[in-house]
């Protein structure tokens, strides 16, 4: 028999939690997740820096003989990055909803859904901080963008703004598959996209059949208003249809992961 | 323990006067004809129960009998078709708000985040219950205490053996007292001690005023631990009452005649009288074999075997 000390163990009602407390405890844990997880950790600082050294000092003189190459390929690398960060989200919501731990919360006066937002603010946080890490890598190889503070903020909201955007997609992926390593397989196809934009190449030099499906893909029209922000190239109407494509995925994305939270969570 | 006040279904004893709040306190869960089916499969097939305040309840029956589905209703986490379900006095569906904050589940698979300390799995789920942070540290250090955790608290979960992780779950549904607290096999899959240990950290918390609804497959745990049983088949309570008045309700006593290998010759009912056994033990002569005699009581397995086996023939 244990021993008993006095802890008051007589019945009690639970208050309601108010304002955003369960958003902000969720955060904080899908925060803790995030450094805990070592093998992650090392992939958002590695990634970076192996992608700038790659694009630059491999592929860069091939594509780009004059040098200047790393002015290019910045905003692709950071869309890269923030993609595989942005994954993660799939694989960590999916390994919720395996455990009892939904079920728990579901059972306490708490909004069940603060769980995905947390996840959610993690994500955006963290790859904040890998978007920042490529930056800083890119100006030790001689990135030198002409953006003012104007630029900059441009640029950093169109970047915070995609990651908000796929990251609910994963957040949404990890509610739809059965399990965390399903989750990792889907989330793949979506990395595939900057390859398939400006990000690396310019549209025209692609074949033609591809010159359209890049066009009309939202990673280019994205990099080109990051490029257009941090290095002064031409916008357009890239930003108008930059910004549609991030709000598109993200009304859909929450659309479709609170229907999945719902139906999900309530069957076991 | 907090007696409710906002009894809705309080029948009002004479016309004109307001419905009183209720004298006694109302049943700690109050099931009505509850039905539920997953497409077309029945899984409940009007379910009734009741369990007092401070009572610890076992939910007892064979896998698929409806156990689990029982408690998810009651816990809020599934609406029935039909019926009803009332837990602490408040409906599960139409005051689901109301309920959750009386209540606590520990699921069978073991909802703690083995990437954390059992303290901040401890202090995340006190922050959820409206605890602030510092009465959330207060509350989880005393509670690792409780749940005998007390050096693993630093440590993460990863690192805990299956007894502890089940311990942690349970204080976990701790960190505000709930009234009642639902226990999905709470035990499968541990060892015989530990299993042990944790009957009475729950004995203990039902004498503080939970009151607890298990379910289990074991029948010595619902023997060990419950004050009262029922037995769950088809999706309807075949049987309820205490382990004694189970076993009575099959039968008494019998008398057994073994050979010397042990293998069974003749078994006699008998009521467990001096006069009766030895009745029983002439008819045993007249039969003349030689070998050990041995008087049985009914055991809960006899009641379990009883009463779902002939549900399903």
């Amino acid at each position: 028999m244990t021993t008993l000390p006095a802890t008051p163990l007589s019945p009690a009602i639970r208050p309601r939690v108010g304002g955003m407390v369960a958003e902000s405890v969720f955060a904080r844990r899908s925060l803790r997740h995030s450094l805990r997880d070592g093998e992650s950790l090392l992939m958002a600082i590695m990634l970076p820096v192996l992608l700038m050294l790659v694009f630059t000092f491999v592929f860069g003189g091939a594509i780009a003989p004059g040098g200047g190459y790393v002015d290019y390929v910045v905003p692709g690398i950071i869309l890269t990055c923030a993609g595989f960060g942005a994954s993660s989200t799939a694989v960590y919501v999916a390994q919720d909803m395996s455990t009892g731990i939904i079920d728990r919360i579901r059972t306490m006066p708490v909004r069940a859904g603060a769980v995905l937002t947390g996840h959610v603010v993690a994500s955006l946080l963290r790859n904040l901080v890998a978007t920042g890490l490529v930056i800083a890598v890119a100006l030790v190889l001689g990135f030198r963008p002409s953006a003012g503070p104007v630029g900059w903020l441009g640029a950093v909201g169109m970047i915070a703004l995609w990651i908000l955007a796929i990251t609910y997609l994963f957040a949404a992926i990890g509610l739809a598959s059965g399990s965390p390593e399903a989750a990792t397989a889907y989330g793949f196809i979506l990395l595939f996209l900057p390859y398939l934009s400006s990000a690396f190449v310019p549209v025209s030099t692609m074949p033609h059949w591809l010159q359209w499906v890049s066009r009309n893909q939202p990673v280019t029209p994205i990099i080109e208003t990051i490029r257009g922000n941090l290095m002064g190239t031409p916008i357009g109407a890239a930003a108008w249809w930059a910004i549609g494509w991030c709000l598109l995925i993200l009304v859909a994305s929450v659309g479709w992961g609170a229907w999945l939270f719902r139906r999900r969570a309530g069957r076991r | 323990m907090t007696a409710n006040p906002t009894r809705r279904s309080a029948p009002t004893p004479t016309r004109g006067s307001p419905p009183r709040a209720a004298e006694l306190p109302s049943p700690a869960i109050e099931v009505r004809d509850l039905r539920k089916s997953f497409g077309q499969q029945t899984i409940l097939a009007g379910l009734d129960l009741t369990v007092r305040r401070g009572e610890i309840l076992a939910l007892l029956g064979p896998n698929g009998a409806g156990k689990t589905t029982t408690i998810n209703i009651l816990s809020t986490l599934l609406r029935p078709d039909a019926g009803s379900a009332r837990v602490a006095g408040f409906d599960t569906v139409a005051d689901a708000e109301q309920v959750k904050r009386r209540i606590s589940l520990t699921g069978q698979s073991a909802a703690v985040d083995e990437v954390l300390t059992g303290t901040e799995n401890l202090v995340l789920l006190g922050r959820l219950s409206g605890l602030s942070a510092r009465t959330a540290r207060i509350r989880s250090a005393a509670l690792l205490e409780r749940f005998d955790l007390g050096r693993a608290g630093a440590k993460r979960v990863a690192t805990y053996s299956g007894g502890m992780r089940r311990r942690l779950d349970l204080a976990m549904s701790f960190v505000v007292t709930p009234e009642v607290l639902f226990l999905d096999e709470p035990t499968t899959g541990l060892d015989t001690r530990s299993r042990r240990d944790l009957w009475d950290v729950i004995r203990s918390l039902a004498d503080a005023g939970t009151t607890v609804f298990l379910t289990t497959q074991y029948l010595e745990e619902a023997d060990q631990l419950a004050d009262r049983i029922a037995v769950l088949n088809d999706g309807h309570v075949v049987a309820s009452g205490t382990a004694t008045q189970l076993k009575t309700q099959v039968g008494g006593d019998t008398v057994e005649l073994h050979d010397r290998h042990g293998s069974l010759l003749r078994e006699l009912p008998t009521d467990g009288s001096v006069s009766d056994l030895r009745r029983a033990l002439d008819l045993l002569d007249e039969s003349g074999a030689e070998g050990v005699v041995s008087l049985r009581r009914p055991t809960l397995d006899d009641v379990f075997f009883a009463l779902t086996t002939k549900e399903t023939r």
